[in-house]
């Protein structure tokens, strides 16, 4: 495997930020009440998670190792107000349901992290494609999560999704009728069941992945 | 001397075997349930028999389900041991009599599953898997699960038979509007709220019954029944009763204080004890082995609380009733309550030095 499909595969599944590194659950928490918030946390983390990890392998060699952390803090944050901006101007129905969590990624602990593991320690074109892997699959999270729980809770899936990307992604809306939903998926108790299961699930998948892979490497090597 | 033979019974030891068993206490337990349920099938008729009998194959269904998922060796034997079907029961019991199927077979999935299975199965769980699904099931539904009907014998509609029972269970038929009816906890809930007096308020509202003559949850609404189903509890010791007299307690004194001091926004201690899911909770769910602490100390603190609670909910929150989520939050409470309430060790004192030994022993 090539390093960088390596890199997709740990940012997509093996390293998932939310499924098995288990960070950033408080925006996973706090933001998946729909499929459409998720994707738009998950795509504006990404856009940050992307600029900030090259910003990082940039000047890699000229901080210090002492004064990195304020550096990067203060780097991530400038990127955040820029993003907290532009989605204000440009997606303001967005920006009123997600609005203090755009803020909040400054302290989005995947970010940071993503610094100090990756891009201090690889060059600019690994540490933006990891930003895009780990971002992408934040993303995926996220929007899994939050689907699950509306379509439970609200009976709907990307409401308002045409809010976000434009009109012509209106077909994505759906809407089961008559059903009135569970509220109790759309409340934090929603997210905290639906997580678990999702994470018992990805348990289970790679179980199941592991058992196949040996016999099937076993009448190889033999 | 004769030699002391190695396979002699002991004549007084401390290992010997009470006869006890988990089935057989779940069995006790439901036999203490049976008078209120038989009654609570003549209050309300063929909707709440086919609601119990759902709610109990969901909740046993679940059960095997789960254990199969988990490739358990001992799916019989646990699914007779009597726990799903006593947490299926006991959840019947509290939801509204003609509540829809939907709502017996996923109260069933978030018991049994959410509740218990996810943790480990009996005697792991934290909280009470009854109480949990009937919390999951009011915060998510509020509509389907506060409607009540008043019991048969005082409608003056005619009885749904057997048929028209089935089609309001299976929601092809809608409730009557005339059978509905107001709890007295939700109709002083929401006369306070208009800001009229409760002095004024109880004039409307439905009288206090003993023996369950009032709109309310299907298994919990006749106090007298459920009170000899606890003693008879009390009786055969399956329960003991600190727990039970500890959540009275916990209502009826600041119910009696507050009422005396303002009889006008308080409801009376009487109209808390024979209100809501009080004694079923009290009896049957604040004494579940697994969920409340082990100490006798513990268990009157536990039922304090829950009891405390029940009235701060019912007085000042936002639901008429609260003993659920009490019992939930007591749940919560219970790992700190055992922490500094221990049982005494065999032959130590309680801060855990050796007991001195008599002299003349």
């Amino acid at each position: 495997m090539s390093e960088n499909s390596k890199i997709f595969k740990d940012g997509l599944w093996e390293q998932n930020v939310v499924f098995a590194q288990m960070l950033a659950l408080c925006p996973t928490m706090a933001v998946t009440t729909s499929g459409t918030n998720g994707l738009g946390m998950g795509l504006a983390s990404t856009a940050v998670l992307v600029v900030a990890n090259i910003l990082v392998s940039l000047i890699r060699k000229t901080v210090s190792s002492q004064v990195r952390i304020p550096v990067f803090v203060v780097l991530i944050a400038t990127l955040v107000t820029i993003v907290d901006m532009a989605i204000n101007a440009w997606l303001h129905e967005l920006y009123k349901v997600l609005g203090l969590f755009i803020a909040l990624i400054v302290v989005n602990c995947a970010i940071l992290g993503r610094a100090e593991a990756f891009a201090v320690k690889n060059g600019v074109v690994a540490s933006a494609l990891d930003g895009i892997a780990m971002g992408l699959g934040f993303t995926g999270a996220l929007t899994v999560i939050g689907l699950i729980r509306e379509f439970l809770g609200a009976g709907t899936l990307f409401a308002q999704a045409s809010q976000l990307l434009g009109p012509s992604f209106a077909f994505l809306e759906v809407k089961v009728a008559g059903y009135g939903g569970a509220l109790l998926m759309i409340l934090p108790p929603g997210a905290f069941a639906v997580l678990g299961f999702l994470l018992a699930g990805k348990r289970i998948i790679d179980q199941k992945l592991a058992e196949r892979s040996v016999p099937a490497a076993q009448p190889a090597t033999a | 001397m004769t030699p002391i033979s190695i396979t002699a019974q002991p004549v007084a030891s401390p290992h010997a075997h009470g006869g006890n068993s988990v089935s057989r206490t779940m069995f006790r337990v439901q036999m203490a349930l049976l008078p209120a349920t038989l009654y609570g099938f003549w209050l309300y008729g063929w909707p709440s028999v086919f609601l119990w009998l759902l709610t109990i194959l969901s909740c046993v269904g679940f059960e095997a389900l789960s254990l199969k998922l988990m490739g358990s060796q001992r799916i019989k034997p646990t699914l007779l041991d009597g726990s799903a079907v006593l947490t299926g029961w006991l959840l019947a019991m509290t939801l509204p009599p003609w509540a829809p199927w939907w709502v017996a077979v996923l109260g069933g999935f978030i018991a049994i599953i959410i509740g218990k299975q996810v943790f480990g199965g009996l005697g792991q769980n934290v909280f009470n898997p009854a109480m949990v699904a009937r919390v999951a099931l009011l915060v998510s539904f509020p509509l389907p699960l506060t409607l009540w009907v008043m019991p048969l014998p005082m409608s003056s509609l005619p009885t749904p038979d057997f048929v028209a029972s089935l089609r309001i269970f299976l929601t092809s038929l809608p409730v009557p509007d005339a059978m509905t009816s107001a709890t007295l906890l939700g109709h002083a809930k929401t006369e306070l709220a208009r800001g009229i007096d409760l002095a004024q308020a109880l004039g409307t509202a439905p009288a206090l019954s003993w023996l369950g003559m009032r709109a309310g949850s299907f298994g919990e609404s006749a106090a007298l029944l459920i009170l000899c189903g606890g003693l008879y509890l009390l009786i055969t010791r399956v329960i003991t009763w600190h727990a039970p007299l500890a959540v009275l307690a916990g209502v009826v004194i600041p119910a009696a204080i507050a009422h005396g001091v303002d009889p006008g926004r308080f409801l009376s201690a009487e109209s808390h004890l024979l209100s809501g899911a009080l004694m079923l909770g009290a009896f049957f769910i604040a004494t579940d082995y697994v969920t409340s602490p082990n100490t006798a100390t513990g268990q009157i603190v536990f039922g304090l609380g829950i009891g405390f609670l029940t009235w701060v909910i019912r007085s000042f929150g936002g639901y008429p009733e609260g003993m659920a989520f009490a019992v939930l939050l007591m749940n919560a409470m219970t790992p700190v309550i055992d922490r500094f309430v221990k049982p005494r060790i065999l032959g130590r004192d309680r801060k855990g030095k050796p007991l001195d030994i008599p002299e003349n022993a």
